[in-house]
């Protein structure tokens, strides 16, 4: 239970595959110009994330090593296509907005970096975690970056869906740099740095207590001698 | 015909850069463009592969899935041709050109996760392109981001001698230079023909 509770963890916050290991920037570029295209990438990028990472730890021990990467790329390339199809079948508008965008999750290096140094090294349910916290880590990044270009960029939040607010003064003048391309790299490059400082205050803070109580100890060494 | 051309390929390359307009091959291009020789080295591979993967994607898909209806298969098969393609071009590479395989070294193989080559063969299917304009497509996209991802290596060789704040360090500054490039690039946008 421990170990899962530590997956979680890393596929949210520590190991989160947007801030700390940038991966898959091309749809964390592309699609975060609103909350409701950020957390339809996200999330069926997390469906195909949970679907390939329990199939391949299945296979694991039957996939050869010479040919592992080209049998992962077919099986996800399989899942692709299902969500694809679906997607086109039930969310028609969100289909159509993230475009190729759906097609391309069979490149996105999210997805191959997890087949890769987890499932197949790793048994169904921890992958299946696995697969579901780096989805989930991945979503949220992505809606992060999608709230802040789509209030900034458009003036409105959770537009496409029924509870869209508009924002007062932003909505007549809105900074249209922040849904330009350019300013997904640099919006993106100042939550990274963000993510950087806080990650190390958080360590410089944790450093310290660890030091504290080591000093008491040692000073308690000293009496006893 | 020529003129078709011309504008297909003037689109590709400055209006509508795959990296900057697309965002197709954002990850070699923040992780391969730390020098500008090995930038260089995987541009040239891109292009010849793009080049490759468009025109034979046209062949399989105009002459095995359509006229067996299997349309829906093209991502499955899309991504069978670049992965075999590349491996393919790897042995010729390796057997004959000693030299340029051991320049690309690690990039060749990279190539298949590269959404870029994806990206341009599902693109040409998408415009409904003949065969000359999807290998034109597929040529002139790859030069566009060869060019970007060389001009992006220039940048952040010269980056490497400034000094950024603590948390800016590393990639976020790499990043937001990019967004700076990208605003250079979007000038373009207002050609129009």
């Amino acid at each position: 239970m421990n170990k899962l509770a530590s997956i979680v963890k890393e596929g949210l916050i520590t190991k989160n595959p947007t801030f700390f290991q940038l991966l898959g920037m091309c749809p964390t570029l592309a699609v975060t110009t609103t909350v409701f295209n950020s957390v339809g990438m996200g999330l069926a990028t997390t469906a195909v994330l949970c679907c390939s990472n329990v199939m391949i730890s299945l296979l694991r021990k039957l996939i050869p090593g010479e040919v592992r990467i080209a049998s992962y790329i077919v099986i996800i390339s399989g899942f692709v296509t299902a969500v694809d199809l679906l997607m086109k079948a039930y969310f028609v508008e969100l289909s159509k907005t993230l475009g190729l965008f759906i097609p391309l999750i069979v490149v996105n290096c999210i997805i191959l970096a997890r087949a890769e140094a987890f499932a197949s090294k790793n048994k169904v349910i921890p992958s299946l975690v696995d697969g579901l916290s780096m989805g989930l880590g991945f979503t949220m990044a992505l809606s992060i970056l999608g709230a802040i270009r789509e209030s900034l960029g458009s003036g409105t939040l959770l537009s496409g869906t029924p509870f869209m607010i508009q924002i007062p003064g932003l909505h007549d003048y809105p900074v249209l740099f922040m849904v330009s391309s350019a300013g997904a790299f640099v919006t993106l490059g100042c939550l990274v740095a963000l993510v950087q400082f806080i990650a190390a205050k958080v360590a410089e803070s944790k450093a310290g207590k660890d030091e504290e109580p080591l000093r008491a100890r040692s000073e308690e060494v000293e009496k006893i001698d | 015909m020529i003129k078709d051309l011309a504008l297909i390929m003037f689109t590709a390359v400055l209006l509508e850069n795959f990296i900057f307009y697309r965002f197709y091959g954002c990850c070699p291009f923040l992780g391969v463009s730390e020098k500008p020789d090995t930038a260089l080295g995987m541009g040239f591979a891109v292009m010849f592969v793009m080049t490759l993967a468009s025109a034979v994607t046209y062949g399989v898909y105009y002459l095995l899935l359509v006229p067996f209806h299997l349309e829906y298969l093209q991502t499955i098969a899309f991504i069978l041709i670049i992965a075999s393609l590349v491996q393919f071009i790897e042995m010729f590479m390796k057997k004959f050109i000693p030299a340029l395989y051991s320049a690309l070294g690690i990039y060749l193989p990279l190539i298949t996760t590269n959404c870029a080559v994806m990206g341009a063969c599902l693109l040409n299917i998408q415009s409904g392109y003949g065969f000359i304009e999807s290998v034109v497509f597929g040529f002139s996209a790859a030069l566009g981001f060869t060019m970007a991802i060389v001009i992006f290596a220039g940048v952040r060789a010269r980056m490497a001698f400034c000094e950024p704040p603590k948390a800016f360090r590393g990639m976020p500054l790499v990043l937001v230079a990019a967004g700076l490039l990208a605003l250079a690039f979007s000038g373009f946008s207002g050609i129009s023909f």
